[in-house]
């Protein structure tokens, strides 16, 4: 890996008695696209707070474009583009002013940060709400709008925290090809999700956390060859009956998961074990054969679904 | 032969990393907070018809009842001068304490909660400190403007007639700042709203402006009474404009306490805002 832009080295931050992040360590290289995926209460907004130089550690190295955020917050920040959780633009002001106003915070001149705006918000497609009320934007908008502005500085490194969270299909979809856009153009992004089709999207790498803590690191397909099987065969005969038909199912396919409401059967090929299934004389309700996905690979690793 | 570093050209860029990092926080480091008084003003468009009318409105009216209209009442006058001349300096720093216990109440319940901004300016190089001053020096234009106004409005009716009148306008100003800093101070640790502005309104801001010897002489109270006006910053500065632009008599110990205590007052209280908004912001 070429010199990284971001180091933690047991990365730890405690609220009182509370963990939020145990001990991590993780590197981003630059110009690549790395994720942090688990469920809500991983650790993972508070990583990014520390990671955006705004959220002091309380052990552990960190280290951001070569500076420690403990003595340089104000210059790391600078080199930053964030994207929060919640948004905050600023509702007294409109569209285009939220970036004026944003850009000279960051000591651009006037003139600079006027064209960089008009530039983004044709880059966020708001060119033809420029003078609309923050308010009267759409989520997918308010987002677009976030996202531009954290690019007014021309960053090195993108955070994005949850940039989905709460938007429609299609919002997600064109927010996305943004996204995607930044990548091609070599920006480093640093993005955490619960969306399992988003991390297989847009990360390059990613960690999956879970209690403050990484269970795994890798590409999306590398995780997924290690940690489940090539495909997923999924089974329901109804919830009363679900228990006693996994009793029956031992030792088909090369692993189980029972969940409430279905049987996964994990195997490298999901009809094969259909047919068995019948052979055993069960007959499920539904069933389905699908590829692995991180869901599976977070299941695995934790016992746990994402989306509780 | 010369041996070259693998590591070399790695470690290298990492240094230009950090070098242009540290050239880019150069200007939010020196100018952060007059980022943040400039983004305040521009805000001002949303509600400058309010703004407006608090500057030039509120004057008038109280100028017309408690000047015209009460002031028939004490036709002889208080201390020496007309009562006009003696509520003046009072409706002064009281119109300046009004701009300032707004700007210093629900906008930062707002930044720090309902839109939160401050977390937004954070996200930049712009450091919790900052958007204090930010804030303060956007509060001290607005307080300045409001009150030179209405000082304008006053001589007009005639009641400045010391030629160091006009340095009444800073003495109001600086009695404001120094009461919206003790109360950002106080509405900087606020995370839930439970009524507590009103609370601030009805036990904090009501009484000073009734019991700081605005409308009579601090010693017409009951002697029980008489610290209320001792410990309020608003007395503090009305007395010190009276001095300013009346000429009023009083002791030269007791004008600079005023100047003290309203300076310390200010300087505590912005200090505690700061502290407060540093701790928030990093959680």
């Amino acid at each position: 890996m070429p010199q990284p832009v971001i180091t933690a080295r047991k990365l730890t931050k405690k609220y009182g008695d509370f963990t939020a992040v145990d001990g991590i360590d993780f590197d981003v290289a630059p110009g690549e696209s790395f994720g942090l995926l688990g469920p809500n209460g991983a650790g993972k907004s508070t990583t990014m707070r520390m990671v955006g130089a705004v959220s002091t550690r309380t052990a552990g190295d960190l280290e951001i474009l070569g500076l420690d955020p403990n003595d340089h917050g104000p210059d790391i920040r600078s080199q930053l583009g964030v994207v929060p959780q919640q948004d905050n633009l600023d509702q007294e002001l409109r569209v285009r002013d939220n970036l004026l106003v944003y850009g000279r915070y960051f000591g651009l001149p006037r003139a600079v940060v006027a064209e960089r705006a008009d530039a983004l918000l044709e880059f966020a497609q708001l060119a033809d709400r420029t003078k609309a009320k923050v308010d009267d934007l759409s989520g997918g908008m308010k987002r677009r709008l976030t996202i531009a502005r954290a690019l007014i500085n021309e960053p090195r490194i993108l955070l994005l925290d949850e940039p989905t969270t709460g938007l429609d299909p299609q919002a997600r979809h064109i927010l996305w090809d943004r996204l995607f856009r930044l990548k091609e153009q070599g920006t480093t992004l640093v993005l955490t999700t619960h969306y399992m089709d988003e991390a297989e999207q847009l990360c390059d790498r990613l960690v999956v956390v879970d209690k403050g803590r990484i269970m795994a690191e890798g590409s999306p397909a590398a995780l997924i060859r290690e940690y489940s099987s090539r495909e997923v065969l999924e089974v329901r005969f109804g919830s009363d009956r679900n228990a006693e038909a996994a009793a029956k199912l031992q030792g088909v396919g090369e692993r189980l998961e029972v969940l409430p409401d279905r049987i996964l059967v994990y195997s490298a090929n999901g009809e094969a074990e259909l047919e068995r299934i019948t052979q055993l004389g069960l007959h499920p309700i539904t069933s389905l054969v699908r590829r692995s996905s991180l869901e599976d690979v977070f299941l695995r690793l934790t016992g746990r679904s994402l989306i509780e | 032969m010369t041996t070259t570093d693998p590591a070399a050209p790695a470690e290298s860029a990492q240094r230009e990393d950090a070098r242009r990092s540290l050239a880019a926080g150069a200007a939010p480091r020196r100018f952060g907070s007059w980022y943040i008084a400039e983004h305040r003003i521009r805000a001002m468009k949303g509600y400058a018809g309010d703004a407006i009318f608090q500057s030039f409105g509120n004057p008038l009216i109280y100028l017309f009842a408690l000047g015209v209209g009460l002031a028939s009442l004490v036709p002889q006058g208080v201390e020496g001068v007309s009562y006009l001349q003696f509520v003046a300096p009072a409706l002064m720093a009281a119109a300046a304490m009004t701009v300032t216990a707004n700007e210093t109440s629900y906008p930062i319940l707002l930044g720090f909660k309902w839109n939160p901004i401050f977390f937004g300016m954070n996200a930049s190089p712009i450091t919790g400190a900052q958007i204090v001053n930010g804030m303060f020096i956007h509060i001290a234009l607005r307080t300045v403007v409001t009150v030179a106004i209405y000082c304008g409005i006053i001589a007009l009716f005639g009641a400045i007639t010391s030629p160091l009148g006009w340095l009444g306008i800073f003495v109001a100003s600086m009695t404001g700042l120094a009461i919206g800093a003790a109360i950002s101070s106080y509405t900087s640790t606020i995370t839930e709203d439970r009524g507590q502005m009103a609370m601030l309104q009805r036990f904090g801001i009501t009484p000073l402006f009734l019991f700081s010897g605005t409308f009579f002489p601090l010693e017409q109270l009951p002697v029980f009474l008489q610290p209320i006006g001792w410990i309020s910053p608003l007395w503090h500065g009305t007395e010190l404009g009276r001095v300013l632009t009346y000429g009023m008599a009083e002791p030269a110990w007791l004008t600079a306490t005023h100047v003290g205590y309203l300076v310390t007052l200010f300087a505590v209280g912005l200090w505690a805002t700061r502290r407060h908004f540093t701790r928030r912001l990093d959680k």
